[in-house]
């Protein structure tokens, strides 16, 4: 069976047609249990953000991975670059923050 | 009335009424997620006083806002009554310099709706 992060990617990967993709578990720097799958970074950059408010463009990302936040994922960092973009910032994608405890990733 | 409603009725109310509100885990003073904290850094910066809900002790909030917003995350920045983003986009805007002149634009409406 897939890991979280596999259906991540291969979910953006076929809505992006991403010139470059990355997710990664964060998990390990939250209060959440050993082997979570819970909190993601991701970072893409596609030509299908050209033109798109960063609001738009992270709804986008977040509906292409509705399943996933309605389920097990928690919390979703969202770096969202054209190519043009993602040169400039020479291919550098920001930290996400430090844990401050959270409710243990209790559910609502 | 639902309860669903009701919780509808007061976060409409809450963003009218506030044209900066921060729905946030924790408090300004004591941010209970990292996201939440840095939210907070960006908009301390701006300089301007801000309402805020934590949504740790308002569960209703918690799970209500999320579809009415069309936002699955928190925090949520709203300004002027409308959906700024979360934390990645106000860090992204703080950086940038856009955050604060949308905020302090924001803040001058206050004193002109005040009776």
């Amino acid at each position: 069976m897939a890991t979280v992060q596999e259906r991540i990617e291969d979910k953006l990967a076929a809505v992006f047609a991403p010139e470059h993709l990355e997710v990664v578990n964060e998990s390990g720097s939250h209060n959440v249990p050993p082997g979570s799958q819970t909190h993601f970074k991701v970072v893409i950059v596609s030509e299908r953000f050209a033109g798109e408010r960063l609001l738009g463009r992270h709804r986008a990302v977040n509906g292409a991975l509705a399943d996933e936040l309605a389920g097990p994922v928690h919390a979703l960092a969202v770096h969202t670059y054209t190519a043009v973009e993602w040169q400039k910032r020479f291919g550098d994608a920001p930290m996400s923050p430090p844990c401050r405890g959270g409710d243990g990733g209790r559910r609502l | 009335m639902s309860a669903a409603t009701d919780t509808l009725d007061k976060i409409r109310e809450q963003i009218a009424t506030h044209p900066i509100i921060l729905y946030m885990k924790g408090s300004p003073q004591a941010p209970q997620c990292g996201f939440s904290a840095q939210t907070v850094q960006c908009l301390m910066q701006c300089g301007e006083r801000f309402a805020y809900v934590d949504v740790l002790s308002n569960p209703e909030i918690r799970a209500t806002l999320p579809s009415y917003a069309d936002w699955p995350t928190f925090p949520q920045l709203y300004v002027s009554g409308e959906l700024i983003g979360g934390c990645d986009i106000i860090t992204e805007m703080h950086q940038a310099g856009e955050l604060e002149p949308l905020v302090k634009d924001a803040a001058k409406t206050v004193v002109a709706t005040d009776d």
